[in-house]
């Protein structure tokens, strides 16, 4: 159980995939000018991840390596039609909004590059623990990002005018550079983060040796 | 004998009286003719625009510091120096909050994210202008007539605007109140046309500009290279070179913001490149682009490219050449 939030934990912040492994950046860039869109895309993210890692892992030890990349693009593909048609049935706006962006989840280098590096080697339930973890650190740098982009470059947050009215957007956060400037705030945001964690971490282990001394 | 009669200490062993401290209260020297008749032509509002954008980015250079723990270098006067360009680069109907704005982002972002003073890729003041032209795009084209009270403005346009929208050079001289061409260039060259804050005196600019070539803190490679090749490239795609010259920022962008040491190259084939690159994309913009003024984004991709200019003729430092006489020797 220790080992499963370990591993879990460690999507968050330490190897945060957007943050700290820096992949899958070009989808985390161009749907964060809104919190919904952030939203929408960390959970079918997630949700695509969670279900490739899981039939990945299920057949590791069957699928064969000289085959591997098509049989897990294969899989990851048909996990994206499906949510694909989800959103299409029942979030219509939110997938018209994303646009092309759902189906480029295939080709997110977050899924292939954990469904390599990890599915394909681990057991399943450690896979579960893996996809979510990773699946939630690249959603709250999704939110976080959207929220800081679209309340400063627009006045609202998911949709609902927060600055007051006579507050003018400023219009860099929406555009691109914004979106680069905000993202590598984040990473140092992450870094610093990171640092307290270890302080942290290293002052609970000196008190537990004191204690065992 | 006495060792005590030598003092002995590690390098540096020669020390120039010149210091940071020093070039920077030359430039702001030279820039005050150009601010005072700035403030002269658009009135009160323009002063305080002026102390409000130096205001603001010494106050963010100060807090930012004492926030990340950094030594302080308020003293060193150079936040004085981009607040000062800002405000000249901005129309002078821009509202205080956006030029304090403006100026926090161009030290904070394109100056102390980078590494303070020195370490700056790109021209501080440009950086500031960019992001205040991409996020507020109306406030930042709104120009003024001279001599008109900001607050009942009569908004304008530039000489660059009626261009772009394919004025004549007839027109452009009724705009500016000239008679003809011949007087038309003098008022451009004299002042009293909208435009930025400190564009509208090209006398007065190189004014200042002599005084700084005159001290030394500035080599006429950059803006000769600069003024050359707008000249060069403007007449090449069919403009007037001597409106090119005289409209918009290109000369006091060629003294006062291509010459950034930080941002420039340091080598003198670099500069000339630089200076003849910032010429190319000033025509470049001005003839195809979609804005009537193009030195910000030239200056600022040519700061881009400074450090590989530096790159093109490295001089190695006390390198002789070999002789040819004995080269042919060894052969024999």
């Amino acid at each position: 159980m220790k080992r499963l939030w370990k591993i879990f934990k460690q999507g968050i912040i330490n190897e945060n995939p957007l943050l700290m492994l820096m992949i899958g950046l070009c989808s985390a860039l161009a749907v964060t000018t809104s919190v919904s869109n952030g939203v929408g895309m960390g959970l079918a993210m997630t949700f695509v991840l969670l279900f490739s890692e899981i039939i990945i892992s299920l057949f590791r030890k069957v699928i064969p390596s000289s085959a591997r990349m098509p049989i897990f693009i294969i899989v990851i593909a048909a996990f994206t039609t499906i949510i694909d048609l989800v959103m299409k049935a029942y979030f219509p706006e939110l997938s018209k909004s994303m646009g092309v962006f759902i189906p480029l989840i295939v080709v997110n280098c977050i899924i292939m590059g954990r469904v390599e590096a990890f599915a394909s080697k681990e057991k399943v339930v450690d896979c579960v623990a893996d996809a979510l973890g990773m699946g939630l650190g690249y959603t709250w740098v999704l939110v976080g990002i959207a929220a800081l982009r679209e309340l400063l470059g627009n006045g609202t947050l998911a949709g609902v005018q927060v600055m007051p009215a006579s507050f003018q957007p400023i219009l860099f956060f929406i555009l691109p550079p914004g979106g680069f400037l905000v993202f590598a705030l984040f990473i140092s945001l992450n870094i610093w983060l990171k640092g307290r964690m270890q302080k942290a971490e290293a002052k609970s282990a000196a008190k537990a040796e004191e204690v065992a001394a | 004998m006495p060792a005590n009669n030598l003092l002995l200490s590690s390098s540096p062993h020669v020390f120039t009286p010149v210091t940071t401290r020093k070039i920077m209260l030359a430039v702001i020297i030279a820039l005050l003719p150009a601010t005072g008749y700035g403030i002269y032509l658009y009135g009160l509002t323009a002063l305080l625009l002026v102390l409000a954008t130096v205001a603001a980015a010494v106050a963010a250079e100060l807090l930012f510091r004492a926030a990340i723990k950094a030594p302080r270098t308020v003293g060193d006067l150079s936040a004085v120096v981009t607040g000062l360009l800002l405000a000249l680069v901005l129309p002078p109907s821009t509202p205080i909050w956006m030029a304090v704005l403006g100026a926090v982002f161009a030290i904070v972002v394109a100056k102390e994210f980078f590494g303070g003073l020195g370490a700056n890729p790109f021209n501080p003041a440009l950086v500031g202008r960019a992001f205040l032209l991409m996020s507020f795009p109306a406030a930042m084209t709104t120009w003024n007539k001279p001599f008109s009270a900001i607050a009942d403005a009569v908004t304008t346009a530039t000489p660059l605007n009626l261009v772009k929208q394919g004025a004549s050079l007839a027109e452009v001289a009724k705009s500016v109140g000239a008679a003809d061409s011949g007087g038309l260039y003098w008022q451009l060259f004299v002042g009293s046309r909208s435009g930025s804050l400190g564009e509208s005196s090209i006398l007065l600019i190189c004014l200042g500009a002599a005084f700084l070539l005159a001290v030394g803190v500035i080599q006429w490679i950059i803006p000769v290279a600069v003024l050359g090749s707008t000249a060069l490239f403007s007449w090449l795609f069919g403009m007037n070179p001597l409106f090119s010259l005289l409209s918009g920022g290109v000369v006091f962008g060629a003294f006062f913001m291509a010459t950034d040491y930080a941002s420039s190259p340091l080598t003198p084939v670099g500069k000339a490149i630089y200076g003849v690159g910032i010429g190319l994309l000033v025509a470049l913009i001005r003839k195809l682009g979609g804005f009537p003024e193009g030195v910000t984004y030239a200056i600022l991709v040519m700061n881009m490219l400074s450090p590989f200019l530096d790159k093109l003729r490295v001089k190695k430092y006390g390198w002789i050449p070999p002789k040819k006489s004995a080269a042919k020797e060894a052969v024999k």
